[in-house]
């Protein structure tokens, strides 16, 4: 019951309180009194028991994409920063010992 | 199609590995095992299948919390669906509530007797039938998160036929968090919270509890892209000491939340405490209807005989099950000796087992964690 599933809006009511959308091929009507912002026919929704509850704007795919992307390098940056950490403990030691989770 | 080449995007192989690589090192480098929680079932089933637990390093443990709504129903809440299907009422409920044991009987058993219940894809869908049937009481058994409860709040304030009432079994997530870290034997230093919840509360709604239980938060989405990130920003965040709440599903979820819905919520819902199965009692677990809509509550408008359809619990759920232990994240599914056996998805003991989206049932369909021990 608690799957968002995403699709894409084909047609909106005359009242604009629903809209018939489709998933992946599966045709189905959604009601439009929950989403916040004004849709259109094109417009991806998230649909959750019948109700649109948020319009995925395509540029956000790509923000989200980049995001993770950040993390990444974030990740990749605090490893290198430890790397070097660890470069200067062993150059400061006598002798190399081994080093858990090195 | 550009839907599913979107929704590929967020399942990008060469993405995943570098992800799955950072979070190796990060949990190396901590050089100690770390406990995360997340509190959604659409996060399990995410993991599970996807089989991003083989992939998870081994000293990063990520247990579900209590992130199933309809696990978390309790006994006598199914019991009040039940007794009022026996009086008479057409009951209608979502598909994973119909086997929700009962004290001795689930909704499942209660029509296989005779009773009125349907299954209904949505709240939408139960109102039809009442108009359509306007000589039968119908009741709507809402369970689910606030974003499931705003459904059932749009519907009451959109009008309902006089024939139509309301059973609320809807669960507040923000309750499911404060609980887990309150328990004396818990070890988790990080949450995941559920995406779909947050796109109508916000993720700002987690700062607080971030503040005061010095946790950090990630808001995550379902795709596995969006669950690796989701773990590596949080493991970093553990590591760093860094109680705050991230934001990686910004493609759903904003600060604020759908503030028109939340509207909608408010007007319609209150948050009081409750029971919930296997755990405790709950302060500000369970969402009721507000006073000023007793004409749309069944527990108002009927007389429920929950007598006649309680009595001593099944013994094997009393004595053996384990549901609750695992909603804690005290205990796996593995652990428990009905799992698999007496308790599966066809015949389910315990409330995990009932759900798509409970961890026992999840295990069931895909699996645990792969034992590697063997091949490495």
């Amino acid at each position: 019951m608690c799957l968002g599933v995403p699709g894409r809006i084909l047609s909106i009511s005359e009242d604009g309180m629903s809209a018939q959308v489709d998933f992946f091929g599966v045709r189905k009507e959604l009601r439009l009194d929950i989403i916040d912002t004004p849709v259109q026919v094109g417009d991806y929704v998230l649909n959750h028991v019948g109700f649109a509850i948020r319009r995925i704007p395509p540029e956000e795919v790509g923000e989200t994409l980049a995001l993770f992307d950040q993390i990444l390098k974030a990740a990749a940056h605090d490893d290198l920063m430890a790397e070097d950490v660890r470069g200067e403990m062993a150059a400061g030691r006598s002798s190399p010992g081994g080093e858990p989770g090195a | 199609m550009p839907d599913l080449v979107d929704e590929l995007k967020f399942r990008d192989p060469v993405r995943a590995r570098a992800l799955s690589e950072a979070l190796a090192r990060e949990v190396d480098a901590a050089g100690r095992t770390i406990t995360l929680m997340h509190v959604c079932g659409s996060h399990e089933q995410a993991i599970a299948r996807f089989g991003l637990r083989a992939t998870f390093p081994r000293r990063l443990d990520i247990i579900m919390g209590p992130g199933c709504p309809v696990c978390v129903t309790d006994t006598p809440e199914v019991d009040e669906a039940v007794a009022l299907a026996l009086q008479g009422a057409t009951v209608c409920t979502y598909g994973d509530m119909l086997r929700l044991p009962g004290t001795r009987r689930s909704l499942a058993d209660a029509q296989g007797e005779g009773a009125k219940v349907e299954v209904v894809y949505g709240v939408s869908q139960a109102v039809d039938l009442a108009r359509s049937r306007p000589g039968e009481q119908v009741v709507f058994f809402a369970s689910g998160f606030e974003t499931t409860a705003v459904a059932t709040a749009a519907v009451l304030l959109s009008g309902v036929p006089e024939n139509f009432s309301v059973l609320s079994a809807h669960k507040y997530v923000p309750a499911a968090m404060d609980l887990v870290s309150t328990l004396p034997e818990t070890n988790v230093e990080g949450f995941i919270a559920a995406g779909h919840a947050a796109i109508i509360t916000g993720w700002g709604i987690f700062e607080p509890f971030a503040a005061r239980t010095r946790t950090p938060v990630v808001v995550a989405g379902f795709e596995p892209l969006d669950v690796l990130a989701a773990v590596l920003e949080l493991v970093r965040l553990v590591r760093a000491g860094r109680p705050e709440v991230v934001n990686c599903y910004p493609r759903c979820v904003s600060r604020e939340g759908n503030r028109p819905a939340q509207e909608k919520l408010w007007k319609v819902f209150d948050v009081v405490g409750g029971n919930w199965r296997g755990i405790a009692a709950v302060p500000r677990g369970n969402l009721e209807l507000r006073p000023e809509w007793d004409s749309v509550n069944a527990r108002r408008r009927f007389t429920i005989d929950t007598a006649a359809v309680g009595g001593a619990s099944h013994n094997l759920l009393a004595e053996h099950c384990i549901c609750g232990r695992i909603m804690s994240g005290l205990a796996k599914p593995s652990d428990c000796t009905l799992f698999g056996g007496e308790c599966r998805p066809e015949s389910p003991v315990g409330a995990c087992m009932v759900s798509s989206e409970g961890s026992c049932k999840i295990w069931h369909v895909y699996g645990g964690p792969p034992d590697l021990s063997e091949v490495a």
